[in-house]
């Protein structure tokens, strides 16, 4: 399959273009720099996005913001966001604290990124 | 005895609430009925917040008569109802030799009507030296000693204010959907919110008084809505113009107004298109762009960079191009205040003080011994003294607190435009009573508190705020329902 | 009247950072003064990650980053007052401020530095047409109120402008169930970070339309469309390619404005440029004694740049209450030659002692292109780069040898140089 995506380690955001089979990623083009290629190569393989996102405190509107703690699998966002979205948390909570272990069996924590006491 | 009202006034602008004051001097049961969320919601909060010297209507009219009047009658009204009113001069300015025998005639007008003050012509070494900053065509100008600047808001606000203080009603989000003549002579009005009964009734319902007025009378009426467009301009720039700058009316245009507010910002426009619907306040690209273009002549290189917000009006214009003020023939205690468009807002305490001595005469109205015609503004921090602001906050913390940093409003002066008589509804109603959001950032630092002190004062949900009633609602839902999940 | 040495107006990131580095400069006796609830700034609406990695090595979250500068207020008794607006500054250095606990207040200070960030332009400086009904809300207030009060603006979203935060914002309202139509620039080109074009708009299928703006905005009681045009390089709508999107929510990332209303109080000249004071390589304002750092003296990409300039600005501010921060004698003017704009400090002293850094906004896109610093027609400083946009500063530094020239310098230009076609 053919993948076009824009490069996002500089202001060049050059046009990379590649071709997967599923195993091997071939053909890379477009890129300036080896960072370009290697980019290309996760982005294409296994892309992964941190995840910040709002938890329920109880006993007020006010969210608190969580992170996990490292970058997820991209299809995992949507699922992640659900769980994150079911969680209400009970004050205090503290920077780091653990949200929700292991979100959506990724393998990471979602954590908070705020203190509220 | 029935719940009889001796006057229901229709419609809550300038004209209307300074007929409720005006009433209260008499010993009267007034209503007044306002269609939307809120007072000063039409024309009224949308013009050149001018004080017209009254050169410019042709005499003989209406207009020429209640503009002067009117415009006497505003340092009393700066003295009892603590509005600000700034007697900064009007200049009518002509930008060609050409425009000369124009002026005169605008002079010789002026002087007919009765203008008070002075009032001639200026030559162009005299006009740049009260205006060095006016554009490089400008040749003479017509001096008028009288024209002044007001805050309309807060003209409708004291009145409206003043008059409840004295015992008048308002209502609000009361929109009068018939009138009918009872065969006790009494007049029925059927409103959204209920049918009343009253011996007089006050049209004062701006682009809609037509629609009063055809209701009851023969003698028709038609107003169509004539829409003003404008820009405002920051505060950086209000010692561009000291008077009020006209422009002298050309075969090419009645031209574009270029004046200081009396909150310190500049305001250009109006233009003027006649449109068909009472309700498209829109601005358009088109009308935005010719009200700067002709505003150049007086401001060349206008720093479009600076401008704070746009924002378009529309006026009552009526067919005969006058004032119609009073009874129909055929429709007697129904009084007409229609087609008040400019200089309706000079007008107002002169016609509402002619109205409502109509009113007396017809319905015999005893004077009421116990009127008080002094109201005092929100105190306003952004000009207090240091002594004052601090003796402020020793007795209120909540002047502590500044919510609206571009204008240095405080929580206190917020709570306060809520609290009053007929006070704030909505997040327009307080910017029309503090200017909180008028500023440079137009809204964008304070909204959220201002949401949050709304909501709190008239124990709403966040949720229920609304820009300016109906469903003007800020904000769609709860992330969170207090700690619970959507799910 | 209450004294301080260092006063310092803002507890955002220029702030905090500033407190810290006048501290660890030897300050003592230092007053931060903050018109919110809780210190922070802007940082504590913005809960994406991204921020830090050259402060800290790591990607932090906008919290966390200024939790680690707040943690050092706190560890070093820096005293700070929140809740407190300042609402006067006098070129005498004396500040007037409010609060509900304090009432008024005169505060006299030995130095003050100037931490009070950046507004955001709003719809009404834009003068779009159309109607003036709810559902229009700058960026930063919608995320003010998604973020910190759990508030949700709308579900059909357009986003005029292509700024970082539009971009953060897009994606925000995606993750919390809105639809988001359309990321509408002007330009032909966005300044947000690449990163954030392909995981904020990319990532969801999230058409930027590069070149167009909004014509008209529809809806009497609330928002219910837009009108999108094309715009020609006049940057003029195109009529015939207006396009229409339903949507209850425009959010504005148009563009953000140093917030110096207090610093034209105190005196300070004001660069046409960046809309900052002008400064010169110590960040001193033409106010002696009032030093300037963050947004306020002009607008950072990133917040890590900000903490090393108020650092700066923090130690300097002690070095003058001191009287050991150098007079450097005459200033040199700082010309920006061609493609270079808003540049920082606009003036250099003859005697600078220190490495003088510089940063600027390219005002296009350059490729393949060279910075370049002239003093007396002499190249001191030349680099090329594969790129270089309106979107990301540019951050240089000279040191001081190479800057001997200065004492017969009339000024020091810095200009990009494009190869020739």
């Amino acid at each position: 399959m053919k993948y076009e995506l824009t490069c996002i380690n500089c202001p060049m955001g050059c046009r990379i273009t590649a071709d997967y089979d599923g195993k091997e990623v071939t053909n890379i083009q477009g890129f300036t720099c080896a960072r370009g290629k290697a980019y290309a190569q996760t982005e294409i393989t296994d892309p992964t996005r941190m995840v910040t996102a709002l938890v329920g405190a109880a006993g007020t509107h006010a969210p608190l913001s969580v992170k996990t703690q490292s970058p997820i699998r991209k299809p995992l966002i949507f699922d992640a966001l659900q769980e994150i979205r079911k969680t209400v948390v009970n004050p205090p909570v503290h920077i780091g604290d653990v949200v929700i272990a292991d979100v959506c069996g990724s393998g990471v924590n979602v954590i908070a990124t705020e203190n509220i006491e | 005895m029935k719940n009889v009202y001796d006057v229901i006034i229709i419609g809550g602008g300038v004209v209307g609430c300074a007929v409720a004051r005006e009433l209260a001097r008499y010993r009267t049961k007034t209503l007044l009925l306002e269609k939307t969320n809120d007072i000063c919601n039409g024309q009224s909060k949308a013009n050149t917040a001018i004080l017209h010297g009254g050169y410019d209507a042709k005499p003989g009219t209406l207009k020429a008569k209640f503009n002067v009047l009117g415009n006497a009658m505003f340092d009393r009204i700066h003295e009892e109802l603590e509005v600000p009113v700034q007697w900064n001069t009007s200049l009518v300015v002509s930008f060609s030799k050409e425009g000369h025998p124009a002026l005169e005639r605008l002079l010789d007008q002026g002087i007919q009507n009765g203008c008070r003050g002075e009032l001639r012509i200026i030559d162009e070494q005299e006009l740049r030296r009260r205006e060095p900053n006016v554009g490089s065509t400008a040749c003479e100008a017509l001096l008028v000693g009288s024209g002044g600047i007001v805050c309309p808001y807060e003209l409708t606000e004291a009145y409206a204010e003043n008059a409840a203080m004295n015992g008048a009603q308002f209502l609000r989000n009361a929109g009068v959907t018939n009138l009918r003549r009872l065969p006790n002579g009494h007049w029925q009005v059927i409103s959204t919110v209920g049918t009343f009964e009253t011996r007089a009734v006050v049209n004062a319902a701006g682009v809609y008084s037509d629609v009063f007025n055809n209701m009851v009378s023969e003698r028709k009426v038609h107003i169509h809505p004539r829409r003003g467009e404008y820009y405002i301009v920051d505060k950086k720039y209000h010692n561009m113009f000291h008077a009020a700058m006209f422009q002298l009316p050309t075969k090419m245009g009645k031209g574009v107004l270029v004046a200081p507010t009396v909150d310190g910002t500049v305001l250009i426009g109006p233009t003027a298109e006649d449109i068909e619907d009472k309700e498209d306040k829109q601005t358009t690209a088109e009308g935005l762009a010719k009200a700067l273009q002709e505003a150049s002549r007086t401001w060349e290189n206008i720093p479009t960079r600076a401008f704070i917000t746009t924002f378009s009006g529309l006026r009552s214009t009526g067919d005969t191009g006058d004032f119609i003020l009073g009874e129909p023939e055929d429709a007697p205690l129904f009084f007409n205040c229609c087609a008040v468009e400019s200089p309706g807002l000079t007008s107002s305490p002169a016609i509402a003080k002619w109205i409502s001595e109509q009113i007396a005469g017809k319905l015999e109205l005893k004077e009421n011994p116990d009127f008080n015609p002094i109201r005092k503004a929100i105190p306003k921090f952004r000009e207090m003294t240091a002594a004052e602001r601090e003796a402020a906050i020793a007795a209120n913390p909540d002047f502590g607190k500044v919510v609206c940093r571009c204008e240095t409003v405080t929580e206190a002066e917020i709570r306060e435009a809520i609290r009053r008589p007929v006070g704030a509804l909505d997040i327009d109603g307080i910017k029309r009573r503090t200017r909180a959001g008028m500023g440079r950032c137009q809204a964008g630092f304070c909204t959220p508190r201002t949401v949050e002190i709304l909501a709190e004062e008239l124990g709403i949900s966040p949720l229920e705020v609304t820009k300016f009633g109906g469903g003007s609602r800020l904000l769609e839902g709860y992330l969170f329902e207090e700690g619970k999940n959507h799910a | 009247m209450r004294k301080t040495d260092i006063l310092i107006i803002g507890g955002g990131p220029a702030g905090l950072a500033a407190a810290v580095g006048a501290y660890e400069a030897g300050a003592r006796d230092i007053l931060i003064l903050d018109r919110e609830e809780r210190l922070g700034g802007i940082l504590k609406q913005c809960i994406h990650n991204g921020f830090g990695l050259h402060t800290f090595k790591e990607e932090l979250t906008g919290p966390e980053y200024a939790q680690r500068f707040i943690e050092k207020v706190l560890e070093y008794q820096i005293p700070y007052q929140t809740e407190t607006m300042v609402i006067d500054v006098s070129p005498e250095k004396v500040a007037t401020c409010v609060s509900r606990q304090k009432g008024l207040e005169r505060i006299e200070a030995k130095a003050i530095i100037l931490c009070m960030g950046c507004r955001e332009r709003p719809r009404g400086s834009l003068g779009t047409p159309g109607e003036r009904c709810p559902g229009i809300f700058t960026a930063g207030t919608a995320q003010r109120f998604t973020n910190l009060e759990g508030l949700m603006p709308g579900k059909e979203v357009v986003i005029l402008g292509s700024g970082d935060i539009g971009l953060i914002m897009a994606r925000r309202m995606t993750f919390l169930g809105a639809k988001v139509h359309a990321c509408v620039e002007l330009m032909p080109y966005s300044s947000g970070l690449k990163r954030n074009i392909v995981q904020c708009l990319d990532d969801f299928g999230i058409p930027l339309l590069l070149s167009h703006t909004v014509v008209d905005i529809h809806g009497r009681e609330h928002l219910t469309g837009v009108t999108v045009a094309e715009v020609g390089p006049d940057l003029k709508p195109i009529p015939g390619t207006e396009k229409y999107f339903p949507c209850d929510t425009l959010l504005l990332s148009v563009g953000l404005i140093p917030e110096n209303e207090l610093s034209e109080m105190a005196g300070v000249k004001i660069a046409p440029t960046t809309s900052g004071a002008e400064v010169d390589e110590q960040l001193q304002t033409s106010v002696p004694g009032i030093f300037s750092a963050g947004n306020v003296l002009h607008v950072h990409d990133l917040v890590d740049f900000v903490s090393e300039e108020a650092m700066k600005a923090g130690a300097n501010a002690f070095r003058y209450v001191q009287g050991t921060l150098s007079k450097g004698g005459r200033k040199v003017p700082v010309q920006m030659g061609f493609g270079v704009g808003g540049i920082v400090p606009q003036f250099v002293s003859e005697n600078a002692e220190d490495k003088v850094s510089f940063m600027f906004r390219p005002r296009n896109v350059y490729r393949n292109a060279k910075v370049i610093v002239e003093l007396n027609g002499e190249q001191i400083y030349s680099k090329k780069s594969m790129i270089l946009a309106p979107g990301e500063m540019v951050n240089l530094s000279l040191p001081p040898e190479k800057l001997a020239g200065l004492k017969t310098a009339d000024s020091i230009l810095v200009r990009i140089e494009v190869p020739e076609a």
